[in-house]
């Protein structure tokens, strides 16, 4: 027997005996209302994720996510706002993360002298957060639950 | 959030730093600490084992490693040699990792019972497969002996993989003997399948990606890319920025982040669109923008029938009203100077006045085309798909390219995208569509079913020359009885569906009807059905999908799939062994080829030394397969070579099945190891003839069709009580429907809850402020959702939009069933809505 009980685990015990694990406060989200045919209320709409505080990425290439609003930020011909914090020449007076070193190079992996346009459209990859909780637990196993669950031998 | 999480956050990271410092301090003084307390894991531990696979969500096709531990997908990353998208994902594909681990996958098959029987008005029950395909068997069976094969039906996808697309056809066609096969894929891009065939007569875009970095223009006809294929998107703004004289021009009925990165927006009235291609097509000839030897040469003119109607039920007024239902699609011969003269009532005065875009802007768009100098790549989706004259449409954007000669060649292509992984691998070439057949064949053509009869080895005579079902109409005759047993897979077609609380829904639960879902998850659909089957999804099963252009991409199995999901593939070819070729296929034709008595589905269709031709040895030892491992032979590759022969030498060339899985992906036709990236062009592909310079060889005469048609108006229009245009799509967050993306918190929070994107003014018109909740009401159905007057979306006055990917607002309800008359293929984008405030509304007591 491992170690560690993967959280994926505990989350898949709360629904023992159910022929649907959706069975939790907010199943209509994903299921749709019962019968199909009833009217129901929306859902209220949510509030962002202003903290600034970092989320830890799920694995090391996965885009960090926004922890600020971005209301008002142009992405344009013009001017690309977020570059105004997260370009390399602007972090020392924004103290924001530097876009990944990724992020200079062009299709062919060679490294530019500035941004690589085609990573000009940073809302393709990152995101902000509202403070929903989730509609249905996730299962997925961060790999250091998998690498650091048993003790090396010395 | 609140100052408080700051300052707790504050907190906790000084007490992490001091733990830190503390571990730090241990490791060089020489003292071991617990395991958990070392922050560097190293050795063969952290070692995953990566894999290729092509993302799962749009028709993109970018190219995805995979990182598995201990049966988990636990990473994923762009793919740095995949040529779509060298290195990139967009969010959806960053968060693959995630798809397949939502708590609530579905992991046994569940059958609605009372008292241990099947009961269309029970609860649903944890059942065996051997159960639930026993009931499955038993209703079709007696659907098939009391109605026959036009009764039974199957509502497919393009998001199958090719294998399965393939077996269900099969299935399908040479089992039950029914064409009621169509893919989720007609509400996605029928309209542009069928403007191939009839302009060129072949399926399928003759460039590809890399005229993106080779254009001068891209004009964008009906396209949010930066949402929808946002990582195409990233190539043309990587060519906008790196190239300073490229331009890019975006047509749409509202702004949006695609409109924010383009150096000229026209907002045009819903439905002109096709008056600005005419206005071109005149301004082209007016100004001697035509390129006469060209299409003298290469071209042929046609002239669409007319007033076609709407696709709606034979009986609604519109129908009835419209002169020619039955002919729409006849394109009749005609002249260049016939077509000059139909296309010159389009002048600048006429269509600025219908469209509402000035005339010298109309101008200008239209000097894009006719400057020889300039290489135009036009790109276009569901705005021009989902249309009422969707054809039409499609067929005018070629025009403009083949009036001017702008085609066939790196950086001047029209360019179809699409919307799901395979929509071109799985439902086009494959032929999962109620009149196709692999290879664009069509089922109404005999030799074309002789064909694929002897590829089949079937006995001749079997496969049905009737046209099936298409989407739209499998609800229609669920509704009304007259298709009885019905299994819907890969598709969420209750929630996607037009017009779903009076067309779609009844037809599920109408007591004649048997329904299957086959699903990862419990959707919408899956509710609502008679037994779900749990399906595995992805990397859980071996498979191939065919990009927008062009390109064939393979992956393996990499994780096992829970509980006992099992793919749509294994269901196929299992359930096919409940039925016998006595009971399925009439006595006539077995009488003619006795040695076909008497043996199973399985036997004849999967069994039949080609799709078992294979041997378990061929498969790659480093990779389970579960369907191969069941039935004895290596399936995917079985079904793969034999769906090649339909066309191979062709112009539908396949590489073998093995090379797919080194390549990241290959470009038909691949004729002698080669890929083609550009087709029709001499020099470019090998099936042009030398001295030709142009052939487009899927016509008889080579030549492509000028399409002369008109603007017809939308189905339905704002009128004084139903005000407001609605116009239905996808945020960049959500795939569809969200059954996965609604599943991966990161993604949910992202976009958490569908809006009802309305302009300010009309909002403060109707007293309405951001948050509130309202009614969406079409004379339809309606919705409750919440205003959203900011944000990504920017709506002209008097349009609103909201996207389908929230189950709790379903706005399918309010949609109208219009079609497309030629591709069937639903007008998502146009139909006739209010909106009132939720709380006054309930005081009033509804309409």
């Amino acid at each position: 027997m491992r170690g560690l009980l993967p959280a994926a685990l505990l989350g898949l015990l709360f629904f023992v005996g159910a022929p649907f694990a959706q069975q939790t406060a907010d199943a209509p989200r994903l299921t749709g209302p019962t019968p199909f045919t009833k009217e129901t209320p929306a859902p209220p709409m949510q509030r962002q994720v202003t903290d600034d505080v970092r989320r830890r990425r799920n694995y090391p290439d996965q885009p960090p996510l926004i922890p600020h609003a971005i209301e008002g930020y142009a992405t344009d011909l013009n001017a690309n706002k977020c570059l105004s914090c997260h370009s390399r020449k602007f972090t020392e007076q924004s103290q924001a993360p530097m876009i990944s070193v990724t992020h200079f190079q062009d299709r062919e992996g060679n490294t530019l002298g500035g941004v690589s346009p085609r990573r000009y459209v940073c809302l393709a990859c990152h995101v902000t957060q509202t403070a929903a909780a989730p509609l249905v637990p996730n299962t997925f196993t961060d790999m250091d639950a998998l690498v650091g669950r048993e003790p090396r031998a010395k | 959030m609140s100052r408080t999480n700051l300052s707790d956050a504050a907190v906790s990271r000084r007490s992490f730093i001091k733990a830190q410092a503390v571990a730090a301090a241990a490791a060089v003084a020489g003292i071991d600490l617990p395991a958990k307390a070392q922050n560097l894991s190293a050795g063969p531990d952290i070692s995953l084992k990566w894999s290729k696979a092509p993302c799962r969500f749009c028709g993109t096709g970018c190219g995805v490693m995979v990182g598995v531990k201990d049966g988990r997908v636990v990473a994923t990353h762009g793919d740095m040699q995949a040529e779509v998208n060298r290195g990139l994902n967009c969010v959806k594909g960053y968060f693959l990792s995630k798809i397949m681990y939502g708590a609530d996958r579905l992991t046994q098959p569940l059958m609605r019972m009372k008292n241990g029987v099947f009961d269309k008005n029970g609860d649903f029950v944890p059942v065996s497969w051997d159960q639930a395909f026993d009931e499955m068997a038993r209703q079709w069976k007696r659907v098939l002996k009391e109605k026959g094969p036009t009764a039974v039906g199957m509502f497919g996808s393009g998001q199958w993989t090719m294998f399965e697309g393939y077996a269900a056809s099969k299935l399908m066609r040479a089992g039950f003997r029914s064409n009621n096969l169509d893919p989720n894929a007609r509400h996605c891009m029928a309209s542009a399948a069928v403007g191939f065939i009839r302009t060129f007569g072949m399926d399928e875009p003759m460039g590809c990606y890399d005229d993106m970095e080779q254009a001068d223009a891209f004009v964008l006809w009906g396209s949010n890319m930066a949402e929808m294929h946002p990582i195409l998107w990233t190539r043309i703004i990587d060519r906008r920025l790196m190239a300073p004289h490229v331009k890019i021009m975006t047509l749409s009925t509202y702004e949006h982040r695609t409109t924010d990165l383009s150096d000229a927006t026209f907002i045009f009235k819903p439905g002109t669109d096709l008056a600005i291609l005419n206005y071109i097509a005149n301004y082209l000839i007016q100004n001697n923008a035509v390129k006469r030897d060209f299409v003298e040469r290469h071209c042929n003119v046609k002239i669409a029938t007319t007033d076609i109607g709407y696709g709606l039920r034979a009986e609604h007024p519109l129908e009835q009203r419209a002169k020619n239902v039955e002919t729409a699609p006849v394109m009749k011969p005609s002249s260049f100077d016939e077509f000059a003269n139909f296309v010159s009532t389009y002048t600048a005065d006429h269509v600025a006045d219908l469209t509402g875009i000035s005339k010298d802007r109309l101008e200008a768009l239209a000097r894009v085309y006719a400057d020889p100098k300039t290489k135009v790549m036009s790109l276009w989706t569901m705005g021009v798909n989902q249309h009422v004259r969707g054809v039409w449409a499609n067929q005018l954007i070629y025009n403009l390219h083949l009036l001017t000669g702008k085609i066939s060649e790196p950086g001047n292509s029209p360019f179809s995208l699409t919307g799901q992984p395979s929509a071109c691998g799985t439902a086009r070439e494959v032929g999962c569509f109620a009149h196709r057949l692999p290879a664009d064949m069509l089922v109404t053509n005999p030799e074309h079913r002789k064909t694929a009869e002897a590829i089949w080895k079937l006995p001749p005579g079997i496969l049905p020359d009737k046209i099936g079902y298409h989407a739209v109409q499998q609800d229609r005759m669920l509704k009304d009885g007259k298709l009885n047993a019905y299994w819907i897979t890969t598709n969420n077609n209750l929630q996607t569906a037009p017009n779903t609380n009076n067309e779609t829904y009844p037809g599920y639960r109408n007591p004649q009807n048997f329904v299957v879902v086959s699903e990862a998850y419990p959707t919408v659909t899956a509710m609502a059905a008679d037994v779900i089957l749990p399906t595995a999804m992805w990397v859980e099963k071996e498979g191939a999908f065919g990009n927008a252009e062009r390109r064939t991409q393979f992956w393996h199995e990499l994780v096992k799939a829970p509980g006992q999901a099992r793919s749509d593939l294994w269901q196929f070819m299992e359930f096919s062994k409940r039925f016998t070729t006595d009971e399925v296929w009439p006595e006539d034709l077995l009488a003619k080829s006795p040695d076909y008595r008497g043996r199973s589905l399985f036997d004849v269709l999967f069994a039949n030394g080609g799709t078992n031709a294979f041997p378990l040895s061929d498969m790659d030892p480093g990779y389970d397969n579960h369907e191969s491992r069941y039935f004895g032979f290596y399936v995917q590759k079985g079904l793969f070579e034999e769906f090649a022969k339909f066309g191979n030498g062709h112009g539908h060339d396949y590489a073998p099945f093995d090379s797919y899985h080194q390549a990241r992906g290959l470009r038909w036709p691949v004729v002698n190891g080669q890929e083609t990236r550009w087709r029709y062009r001499e020099g470019m592909d090998p099936y042009v003839d030398k001295g030709s310079e142009y052939q487009f060889y899927g016509n008889a005469d080579k030549k492509a069709n000028l399409l002369a048609a008109p603007y017809e108006p939308p189905a339905e229009v704002p009128d004084q009580e139903f005000d407001l245009w609605l116009v239905t799509g996808r945020v960049l967050e959500h795939w569809h429907s969200g059954s996965m993306t609604m599943r991966v918190p990161e993604l949910y929070r992202a976009f958490t809850g569908a809006v009802l994107f309305m302009h300010p003014d009309d909002a403060q018109k109707r007293g309405l402020r951001r948050g509130q909740e309202v009614r969406v009401l079409s004379r339809r159905g309606e919705i409750r959702t919440r205003v959203e007057t900011r944000g990504r979306n920017k709506v002209p006055p008097g349009l609103v939009f909201v996207p389908f990917f929230d189950a709790s607002q379903l706005i399918n309800k309010v949609t109208l069933d219009a079609t497309d008359p030629i591709s069937k293929q639903t007008d998502f984008k146009k139909c006739a809505v209010k909106v009132l405030p939720a709380q006054e509304a309930n005081l009033g007591g509804g309409r």
